[in-house]
């Protein structure tokens, strides 16, 4: 279907959204640069001078620099390792028959519905409470003491948050991957004497190997920037120990007003981004030539 | 009234020209057929035709009218697609009065319309049903139905048997050529299928690579084709072609004779050959043969022939039957 | 594998699977029965599960206390507000690329797309300055448009991968039928692709809904959602859990539901459709 009239009606339909999303991201991205070589701060307006890369080489010599990028790394691999591990055994346990498989189906995706803010403070209070929550009961029950998550181990505690909200986006990804599976295609393996083992390394795992690389990707580019866990449990804290790039860049320009300095943050973090989203777009773009 | 003429119609995508220019009359009330195999362009220019792809050069006159830069609705034109592409969230009925609709037509003109049509295709009890509560005969005449009530000046198919199974494809094709002439409006059908082409048309249009390669009645075709492209494509089986010494001696590049024009016996004959396969139909019996020099041929006898594998047989083509071919694969004519 | 289980062995996994679900699961019926707890039972030690005098107290002192009432109208504003409006963008956009493609539509969807692999601190900045120049900040308005354009690739996305599924047959066939644009999209293009664009929809209620970083950055009061509401549960005044929970169950309810009736659909527009 090309007519000129239909091509030219193409465009025009087209237009509205990608002018938008251009005005969105391309114009604000713009600024966002040109702020990261000015010093300027909202505390002292009208003060704006060029200081070339001089936000840069503050941001990326900054202590609180390496030891938010340590934190944005622990948090998006721990968090990688733990959902897509999980979420092929629960993908494969929830693609065998079960009683009442769609109950407990829609129980283990559920997590990935509930707000941020709600997930963080109920695990920071019900759950990981050193006194009153379910896990120090748990542990002192046992005979154990009780740890107290957020001053012990508060990466590990968000970790942990991070993971029982993305876990459920991996089991379902891969779950319908599994449920794509030809089941010929396991019975031929049957018939040449492959056991369950063999067909899970020889059919099964090459078969998802595409869904996972799609949720690894995927999930990367959300956990990059995980935002709202830390705001509202740890605020960064004690210390650096929660701080990863997003929320420094945060405190960089809503709480001490240094615009500059977030700008290039944000630059910084908008590479870091980039990275993988080549991956990702490149493996999209394959996929849409099908 | 229909009468199509297309003037150096020509098609372009890129830089990659699809149709280098066809020139086509067709009379009205003619049932014409686009024969080609897949990627000729047969479709594209049926699409050409209907107004869903621009030309890029050309003009298309209908009733002499050149239509190239108007609207598919504007050219009078009703077209049944290979998919069928019924509307699948209305019922029959609805399908079939759609293009009314939108015509603006009144809902008594309308009743009146599909009422009539749904009686020509037996549809009258399942107007109330949606497409995909149809068997696959059913749709299609759904589809045909909503081509018939706008009253075009031509039909267009665009394959339209191709989803079908074999015995109703039978039918159908016999359904639409009962509908041919009852309406008497051109019709303008595209297929791969020659048998198709064969037994509908009253004029085929054999297309390859975007060019026509010869216009004509079915028998025409069959007993004068122009090359070997177009010996080789109407008839099944297929043309045998047989080049070297028994060419020469036909004074021509390469000859070409059909299957059923070539006598079989078991003790004498022009040329000597082994019988590979033999399929027995009843009727008939096709022998896939190695004919010594000539490499593999297909024979056909009529009636049950008690040939197998290894069997030694005598050919004999017929010398009036023989097509002779020039090293562009040129017709030149019988001796 | 399945069809060689013994009987017992299959019931064996299923209490075994029932198991891990519920623990996954534990977090939010936890919650959700605190939220019948009063303060005292909530942080009581050892925890109650049933023996606790029921009450649908705290569910009532959320709304006399924090006006839950206006934050949970501003989060179903902002959610299908920005929902409508990116319909009424993403729609023309996915015909147009899905049925009227050009060289450049691939690349146009693939820009649309990496648009949204952007992290957001990167353009906070300038987005916070000029909101805060133009007076957007704290508003609906401003806030439904953040949330739109940050939806914008998905919705056109989904839609796209929908309307693909459409076979083009049958819009040709309309306009053979004489239909023009207009009602060639309304009357066959929208009434196929209904499932399509219900499922859209939803999974962009959902994300908006629980969008946590433009509301709470760009919010303080009249136009912050339940997000934010939940977060000022962060800093707590005397004993609260019952009610962060009562609170919590009220914002989570709706969504859960809706995601729950969409989860098949969600894949796909969660995946920009490279997982069917």
């Amino acid at each position: 279907m090309s007519t000129r009239s239909s091509t030219l009606t193409g465009r025009i339909m087209s237009a509205p959204s990608i002018i938008a999303l251009f005005l969105w991201m391309i114009v604000p991205l713009g600024m966002t640069i040109y702020f990261s070589f000015l010093r300027y701060n909202l505390l002292s307006p009208g003060m704006e001078e060029w200081v070339g890369t001089l936000n840069y080489e503050f941001f990326l010599t900054d202590p609180a620099f390496f030891a938010s990028l340590a934190n944005t790394l622990l948090l998006v691999g721990s968090v990688l390792v733990i959902t897509v591990i999980g979420g092929v055994l629960l993908g494969l346990m929830l693609d065998q028959p079960i009683f009442g498989r769609g109950i407990l189906r829609l129980l283990v995706i559920a997590p990935f519905f509930i707000m941020p803010t709600v997930n963080a403070l109920v695990w920071k209070n019900l759950l990981m409470h050193p006194v009153s929550g379910m896990f120090a009961w748990i542990a002192n029950s046992l005979g154990f003491q009780s740890i107290d998550w957020f001053s012990e181990a508060p990466l590990t505690a968000i970790i942990i948050m991070v993971s029982w909200q993305w876990l459920p986006f991996a089991v379902l990804i891969l779950l319908t991957a599994l449920q794509s599976l030809d089941r010929d295609q396991k019975e031929a393996a049957q018939m040449d004497g492959a056991g369950p083992v063999s067909i899970f390394f020889y059919i099964t795992l090459p078969h998802l190997s595409r869904a996972i690389t799609v949720v690894v990707l995927i999930e990367t580019i959300f956990l990059l920037t995980v935002f709202a866990e830390i705001f509202v449990t740890t605020g960064g804290g004690p210390g650096l120990a929660t701080t990863n790039i997003a929320f420094l860049v945060y405190t960089q320009a809503l709480l001490q007003y240094d615009v500059g300095g977030a700008s290039a943050g944000g630059i910084v973090a908008v590479v870091l981004a980039n990275i993988v989203a080549i991956f990702l777009i490149r493996l999209i773009g394959k996929n849409l030539d099908r | 009234m229909g009468a199509i003429r297309l003037e150096k119609v020509k098609k372009t995508f890129g830089t990659l020209d699809v149709i280098p220019g066809v020139d086509l009359d067709i009379n009205d009330g003619e049932f014409v057929v686009f024969v080609g195999p897949s990627g000729c362009g047969k479709s594209t220019l049926l699409r050409l035709i209907a107004g869903l792809e621009d030309v890029t050069d050309g003009k298309i006159l209908i009733n002499g009218v050149d239509v190239a830069n108007e609207a598919p609705a504007k050219r009078g034109l009703s077209m049944v697609f290979q998919s069928y592409a019924l509307y699948p969230h209305m019922t029959v009925y609805n399908n079939i009065a759609f293009g009314l609709k939108m015509a603006g037509e009144s809902k008594a003109v309308i009743d009146e319309k599909v009422q009539n049509a749904a009686k020509i295709l037996n549809l009258t009890d399942y107007l109330e049903r949606r497409p995909g509560a149809l068997s696959g005969g059913q749709r299609q005449r759904v589809a045909i139905g909503r081509a018939i009530v706008r009253n075009p000046a031509a039909f267009l198919f665009d394959e339209p048997l191709s989803n079908l199974d074999a015995a109703l494809r039978v039918n159908m094709r016999l359904e639409i050529t009962g509908l041919h002439q009852e309406l008497k409006t051109t019709m303008i059908y595209v297929t791969h299928d020659q048998v198709e082409a064969m037994t509908m048309a009253d004029k085929i249009v054999v297309l390859q690579a975007g060019r026509v390669e010869q216009v004509g009645k079915p028998m025409d075709l069959y007993n004068n084709p122009a090359n070997k492209f177009v010996a080789g494509f109407i008839g099944s089986p297929k043309m045998n072609f047989i080049g070297g010494d028994y060419a020469k001696k036909h004074d021509c590049h390469e000859i070409g004779i059909r299957p059923e024009h070539v006598a079989v016996s078991t003790e004498s004959g022009d040329l000597p050959a082994t019988v590979k396969i033999a399929e027995h139909l009843g009727a008939e019996t096709y022998l896939h043969v190695n004919a010594g020099g000539f490499g593999p041929m297909t024979v056909r006898a009529t009636g049950e022939v008690p040939l197998g594998e290894h069997d030694k047989i005598w050919l004999t083509p017929e010398q009036d039957r023989i097509h002779r071919f020039d090293a562009n694969g040129i017709a030149l004519g019988k001796l | 594998m399945e069809n060689k289980q013994t009987p017992l062995g299959h019931i064996g996994f299923s209490i075994f699977a029932w198991i891990v679900g519920l623990l996954i699961f534990f977090p939010i019926f936890w919650m959700v029965l605190t939220s019948f707890k009063t303060e005292l039972e909530a942080v009581s030690i050892p925890p109650s599960f049933i023996s606790f005098d029921w009450t649908l107290e705290n569910y009532a002192e959320v709304q006399a206390r924090s006006d839950y009432f206006r934050f949970a109208m501003n989060s179903v504003i902002l959610s299908v507000g920005s929902t409508l409006v990116g319909l009424l963008f993403a729609v023309p956009c996915a015909w147009a690329m899905a049925f009227n493609p050009t060289k450049r539509t691939k690349d146009a969807l693939l820009w649309m797309l990496s648009t949204k692999m952007m992290p957001p601190v990167g353009v906070l900045v300038p987005i916070y300055l000029v909101f805060r120049d133009w007076g957007l900040l704290d508003t609906r308005f401003g806030l439904i448009m953040v949330l739109f354009l940050m939806n914008l690739p998905i919705m056109v996305w989904m839609l796209y991968t929908y309307f693909k599924e459409i076979p083009s047959d049958i819009l040709e066939a309309a306009r053979m039928d004489g239909a023009t644009l207009p009602k060639e999209i309304i009357f066959v293009l929208l009434p196929m692709a209904v499932p399509g664009i219900a499922s859209t929809m939803l999974l962009n209620i959902i994300l908006a809904w629980n969008e946590a970083f433009w509301t709470l950055n760009l919010t303080t009061a009249d136009a912050a959602p339940l997000t934010a509401f939940i977060a000022s549960y962060s800093s707590p005044e005397g004993l609260f859990w019952s009610k962060l929970s009562a609170a919590s169950t009220l914002a989570v309810a709706p969504i859960l539901i809706i995601g729950w009736f969409s989860q098949k659909q969600l894949v796909r527009g969660l995946t920009f459709g490279a997982v069917k």
